[in-house]
């Protein structure tokens, strides 16, 4: 268990993290969630006593980081910048971490074939692929056989066999009862493996609740429909009391599940319909505009994004 | 947070990258090489030396000429040994596993100073009977006044050199910034201010200047340094101490 009281960083003038206050539960996958800047890697340097908070206070099982005797058995992590000397093999960098905890050297083997990176052992690092880097962080993470995980954007650079081989990674340390905690800014990622979700932006806290909770919420369903008898269809809608919104391609949308009740309006007008589909947002989108005041730069791009992207993604997870 | 544990750490984190061998071989083959050719040719000079520079000749001060540049492979080393940890990120890694600071710096610097002294010791008493060999009939013995302890001072000196490199590096972190500030401190500052007469007292004063004094067995005609070989060496560990209390108020101190 992690507890976040009031935690706050503050860089000069910038504040990076602003009194978060959350706790992290064991036996489920936490997602800590927000857009590039928004304060996750300096929270997580904060939970590991890297980096001093400026207020506030964060503990591990109730106690603070440093008051814990070989921290690695307690709580590991991986951390978003790579943490290895590029000279040092696989196997001596682990070497190094388990001694410092008074870890057995067995463990280091273990974790090596673990993440799969035993054939490449006594390489050094500086010849692995961002991937392989990956690996070796998460293999120090788990050196210690912690009760408590933390991973900074785990699935970054990570190739799609990488990416579900971490997905699958942290369900089944989540299914182990141990506390998992992972960062991303893609919420399409988080929907796939969290069961809880943290979200902040510009370091302030945004939502804290359950993946369900969030999707059944922030999942907005509303009817597509396409007509070559547009105007008439719309005044239709409009008498019926029906508000719909035109979006761009010439479609239509209605918000809710009105799927049936258009149609039989529309068959009792004679209306031809090309297309009459009921649709979900995508939790991408819901994310986007959760976090939009927070987002520190925009990208002001005029392509919108289809609500197909990530739409069919979440539901699989 | 056994100390022991952080040792053995530290021991396999210095074993396992290339720079220690090659800054320590470097310090080694450089301080004995070039000690043997400055002893090869102080001999074969010595019949057209002045009678004054002959009575003050010191064949075990000559003998450890090699380290005015040997050293620098020792600041090399003592400045990777700390600021490799920052340069890669493994600091990160390294504190999150060893949380208390204190004994995270103390384990790193006792492994590479003991590692230091160990070479440090036998390529000054290399140097020392290596250079003599050179000097032919103009040679010193161990067993002379004074000689043993300039030896021995030799290997200290080389290692407090490693060891203030390792405080400075653990104030600055950046190996270049390190680098770039002791290279010059100790090869312009200290020799180009030593030469100038208003600044000689300074001069006197600073790590290397203050710590070589231990490795001279006779002293130049009309020396009025202030302090003897100890005392000098005194100097030169109140630097590091210096050096070494900044780094830990630093790093205890500093977001990693
Ligand atoms: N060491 C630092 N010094 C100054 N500003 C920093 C430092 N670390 C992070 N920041 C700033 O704090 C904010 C949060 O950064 P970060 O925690 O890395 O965000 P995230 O991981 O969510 O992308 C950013 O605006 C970043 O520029
Ligand atoms: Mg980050």
């Amino acid at each position: 268990m992690i507890e976040l009281e009031g935690l706050t960083k503050r860089y000069g003038e910038k504040t990076a993290v602003d009194h978060l206050t959350f706790t992290v539960r064991p036996g489920i996958v936490t997602g800590f969630l927000g857009p590039n800047g928004a304060g996750k890697s300096t929270t997580m340097r904060m939970i590991l006593g890297l980096d001093r908070p400026t207020a506030g206070d964060v503990r591990i099982d109730g106690r603070h980081y440093d008051e814990l005797k070989d921290p690695l058995t307690s709580i590991g992590a991986l951390l978003e910048a790579k943490g290895a000397h590029p000279g040092r093999s696989a196997r001596n960098h682990l070497l190094c971490l388990a001694q410092s905890n008074g870890i057995p050297d067995r463990r280091v083997r273990e974790v090596l074939d673990t993440v799969g990176l035993t054939a490449v052992a006594r390489k050094k690092a500086k010849g692995f692929s961002l991937g392989m880097g990956q690996r070796l962080g998460i293999a120090a993470a788990l050196l210690g056989d912690p009760r408590i995980l933390l991973f900074d954007e785990p699935v970054n650079g990570l190739d799609p066999e990488g990416i579900l081989w971490v997905r699958t990674l942290m369900k089944s340390l989540a299914a182990e009862g141990r506390t998992v905690f992972v960062s991303s800014h893609l919420m399409s990622e988080m929907a796939l493996t969290a069961d809880h979700l943290v979200v902040i932006g510009q370091g302030r806290l945004l939502a804290d609740t359950s993946m369900a909770d969030f999707i059944a919420r922030n999942s907005r369903s509303y009817v597509r429909i396409r007509s070559p008898q547009r105007e008439r269809l719309l005044d239709v809608l409009h008498q019926a009391g029906i508000t719909a919104v035109e979006s761009g391609d010439g479609t239509l949308e209605v918000d809710g599940d009105k799927a049936e009740h258009i149609g039989e309006l529309a068959a009792r007008h004679q209306l031809v319909l090309h297309e009459l589909s009921p649709q979900q947002a995508s939790l991408e989108e819901a994310f986007m505009q959760l976090t939009a005041e927070s987002v520190e730069y925009h990208a002001h791009s005029g392509t919108p994004v289809s609500p197909q992207q990530w739409g069919d993604d979440w539901k699989k997870g | 947070m056994a100390t022991v544990q952080v040792v053995r750490s530290e021991w396999t984190k210095i074993r396992s990258v290339a720079s220690t061998v090659w800054t320590l071989s470097l310090a080694v083959v450089v301080t004995i090489a070039l000690g043997m050719l400055i002893s090869a040719l102080a001999r074969s000079e010595f019949d057209r030396m002045s009678t004054q520079d002959r009575i003050t000749f010191d064949p075990t001060f000559i003998s450890f000429a090699g380290m005015s540049l040997g050293q620098l492979a020792m600041i090399v080393f003592g400045v990777l040994v700390v600021s490799n940890e920052y340069s890669t990120g493994m600091i990160r890694t390294s504190l999150a596993a060893v949380p208390q600071r204190g004994t995270f710096l103390f384990a790193k610097l006792a492994v590479a100073t003991v590692l230091g002294l160990v070479v440090s010791m036998a390529t000054s008493f290399a140097a020392f009977f290596l250079g003599q060999a050179m000097l032919g009939e103009h040679r010193a013995s161990l067993g002379d006044d004074g000689v043993l302890r300039a030896v021995i001072g030799g290997g200290l000196y080389m290692t407090l050199i490693a060891v203030f490199s390792m405080g400075v590096a653990t104030m600055l972190r950046s190996p270049m910034l390190s680098l770039g500030i002791l290279v010059p401190f100790f090869f312009l500052i200290s020799s180009i201010l030593g030469y100038v007469d208003a600044t000689k007292d300074v001069v006197r004063f600073l790590p290397d200047h203050a710590g070589s004094r231990i490795m001279q067995v006779v002293p130049p005609v009309g020396d009025d340094t202030p302090y003897g070989p100890w005392g000098g060496l005194g100097i030169m560990v109140l630097w590091v101490l210096a050096a070494l209390v900044g780094g830990y108020v630093l790093l205890k101190r500093r977001d990693a």
